[in-house]
């Protein structure tokens, strides 16, 4: 078992307490590819930043590769973001003044890896979503599919285990958003873990399964 | 979720050539801002060196001519009188007398030194036709304990000089500049001052800049008590009196008691403001430390005030630096950055700013410090306008304590951004 949610309980405090998730049980297994989907405010933005350990649960239990996630110090947070986990963003999120290489190898230098080695990998991993030749390019010099293959790159170049994609294809246009999905889908094929948030139904279709939350609750 | 605080940070990353490019990434790219942040801290640290050594430059240039003169003397010297009293009318002229010295000595036990002093001015000094404008002094050898006449060639008057009345004298640069040629050796020369012929056997090497009793050193010749006496047919007059204060005593006490002994003596009023002329050295010498003493705490309150503004400066800019990277710190949490990695980068940038800008300060104030020294030494030998190597190093620390506390703010500010905050659309 790759994901396990039991019981996941999430409430925004504040004037008035917002009671987002209401109890979430999920298994994913390794290998799937899995789409969660659902209307804004459904509370999938943030069953996916409790996946990614970005946010806290109040209740309940959330265990990633065997790992039990629960009241994490910020740094060890982090540790197991870096090495468990690979992020792809809608809006990208690559870091502007860096070219590509050093985009996809800055969750290495988190790690303490030398600046030979990471440069390195990040330059084969560029090659696997084929933008070796843009290694030296700024995000500001390419399209919107360059920017987020890049950021695909850096998701992967931790040996992460599972892949959390937040509308990954929420700024792309048609043709991008296929090439896109053809990378994830490749990559699924080659064993990794997948979970993509979209509220596409086309993106939803191309997944192994879907799944649906309406009101803080999987229906 | 808790903040971790039980690492700081790595310091291994500190050597690390990855650390430095991000830095410097962040700092180059926004050239001016940078540039004219780090111009606050360049001139706060500059003006505070540069105040500091030219502060202590012009006290050594003072220290060097005061130097040789103590510090705890004070002069007597008479004048006629203001007042009328006991049949004596006002304007007499009366002289302090030879039979004053043991009256004195016995009233006031707190003089150190007591030593009387004879004056002559405008007088004319030739050596075969060379004219020189000289003053004459007539002194006993402790006087050179008061002011010292700094002998660079021969020697000083002494007692035996004093017993024999011998012709001798002690001359300044200037008299042997006039009238010896260049390198002629004026020790043993025979030089005449009004129509009386005076054995050369010292040369002074004061300064016309200092202070010095009875005029400028540099054109005084310098001769016997007893000498001047009969020369000058000066009898048992005494011009000016110097004394020194035992440790202990305040010179400004001595002089009043002193003057009380002499208008006894003399039938003066004892309210008679004129007739007794009073100077305290060391009232002299303690104003002058006391204005560089507040010349020192001004040069401080300017110098950190500026840097202060500086600092704050720094931490503003820095603020809203970090506001507008919150995308990319919530990035780099986001795929691993721990806070403590945040802090580093944040306050790293904070410091090599603060200290870059600091050092070109110092380096230029040093720089600038050093040719106004060199230019100062050719004149003033002892002038020292140069900060110490030790004050450089205590400037550097201070710098980085500073970087430290103007990226505090930044630093809390860049903590507190959290990795959802990537994931926000902005």
């Amino acid at each position: 078992m790759m994901i396990s949610l039991k019981g996941i309980h999430k409430t925004y405090k504040g004037a008035q307490p917002l009671h987002v998730l209401k109890g979430i049980d999920l298994n994913i297994e390794e290998g799937e590819f899995v789409a969660i989907m659902g209307a804004s405010g459904s509370g999938k933005s943030t069953l996916l930043n409790i996946l990614g350990i970005l946010d806290d649960y109040d209740e309940g239990e959330y265990t990633l590769n065997g790992t039990l996630i629960k009241d994490l110090s910020e740094t060890k947070a982090a540790e197991y973001r870096n090495r468990m986990i690979g992020f792809v963003f809608q809006s990208f999120n690559l870091i502007p003044y860096k070219d590509a290489m050093e985009n996809v190898a800055l969750p290495l230098f988190y790690q303490g890896v030398s600046r030979r080695k990471r440069n390195e990998l990040a330059l084969e991993y560029l090659d696997k979503v084929g933008l070796k030749d843009w290694a030296h390019h700024l995000p500001s010099e390419m399209s919107g599919g360059q920017k987020q293959r890049v950021a695909i790159a850096r998701a992967l170049i931790t040996h992460p285990q599972i892949i959390l994609a937040d509308e990954p294809t929420g700024a792309l246009d048609s043709k991008t958003t296929v090439e896109v999905m053809e990378l994830l889908k490749d990559l699924n094929k080659q064993g990794l873990t997948i979970v993509v948030v979209t509220h596409e139904q086309d993106v939803g279709e191309q997944t192994n399964r879907i799944i649906h939350i309406v009101d803080g609750q999987i229906v | 979720m808790k903040t971790s605080t039980t690492q700081f940070f790595n310091p291994a990353r500190l050597f690390d050539r990855d650390q430095w490019e991000e830095i410097f990434d962040s700092l180059s790219r926004n050239k001016t801002r940078t540039f004219l942040t780090a111009f606050g801290i360049f001139w706060g640290v500059f003006m505070l060196v540069l105040l500091m050594g030219g502060g202590q430059g012009l006290q050594s240039m003072l220290a060097t001519n005061f130097a040789g003169f103590a510090n705890n003397s004070g002069f007597i010297m008479a004048n006629s009188t203001s007042e009328a009293y006991k049949g004596f009318k006002k304007g007499r002229k009366w002289q302090i007398e030879t039979a004053d010295l043991p009256l004195i000595r016995s009233s006031v036990p707190e003089i150190d030194i007591l030593s009387p002093m004879l004056g002559s001015w405008g007088n004319t000094a030739t050596y075969s036709n060379n004219k020189s404008n000289v003053s004459v002094q007539g002194k006993y050898p402790d006087a050179d304990l008061i002011d010292d006449p700094k002998i660079k060639q021969g020697r000083g008057l002494n007692d035996v000089d004093v017993q024999q009345q011998r012709k001798v004298c002690v001359v300044g640069t200037r008299i042997v500049e006039e009238l010896f040629t260049k390198g002629e050796d004026p020790l043993g020369k025979f030089i005449a001052v009004n129509g009386i012929y005076y054995q050369i056997v010292g040369v002074s090497n004061k300064s016309g800049n200092g202070i010095s009793i009875g005029g400028n050193a540099t054109t005084t010749v310098h001769i016997p008590y007893t000498t001047m006496q009969n020369a000058y047919n000066r009898g048992n007059d005494i011009d000016i009196l110097c004394l020194t204060a035992r440790e202990g005593y305040k010179m400004s006490d001595i002089q009043k008691k002193v003057e009380r002994v002499l208008k006894r003596k003399h039938l003066i009023h004892p309210d008679d403001t004129q007739a007794v002329v009073k100077v305290n050295a060391e009232a002299i010498f303690s104003m002058v430390d006391n204005l560089f003493a507040g010349v020192s705490i001004l040069v401080w309150m300017i110098g950190l005030g500026t840097l202060f503004a500086g600092a704050i400066g720094v931490s503003n800019i820095m603020v809203v630096t970090v506001k507008e990277r919150t995308t990319e710190i919530g990035i780099r949490r986001a795929i691993g950055a721990t806070p403590n990695d945040i802090l580093a980068m944040i306050m790293s940038e904070s410091i090599v700013l603060t200290l870059i800008a600091g050092m070109s300060g110092i380096v230029f104030a040093v720089l600038i410090l050093q040719v106004v020294e060199q230019s100062v030494q050719a004149d003033t030998p002892g002038a020292v306008f140069q900060i110490t190597f030790a004050i450089a190093v205590g400037a550097a620390l201070m710098l980085t304590t500073l970087g430290v506390l103007a990226g505090l703010a930044p630093t809390l500010r860049a903590m507190q951004i959290k990795p959802v905050d990537a994931m926000r659309e902005d």
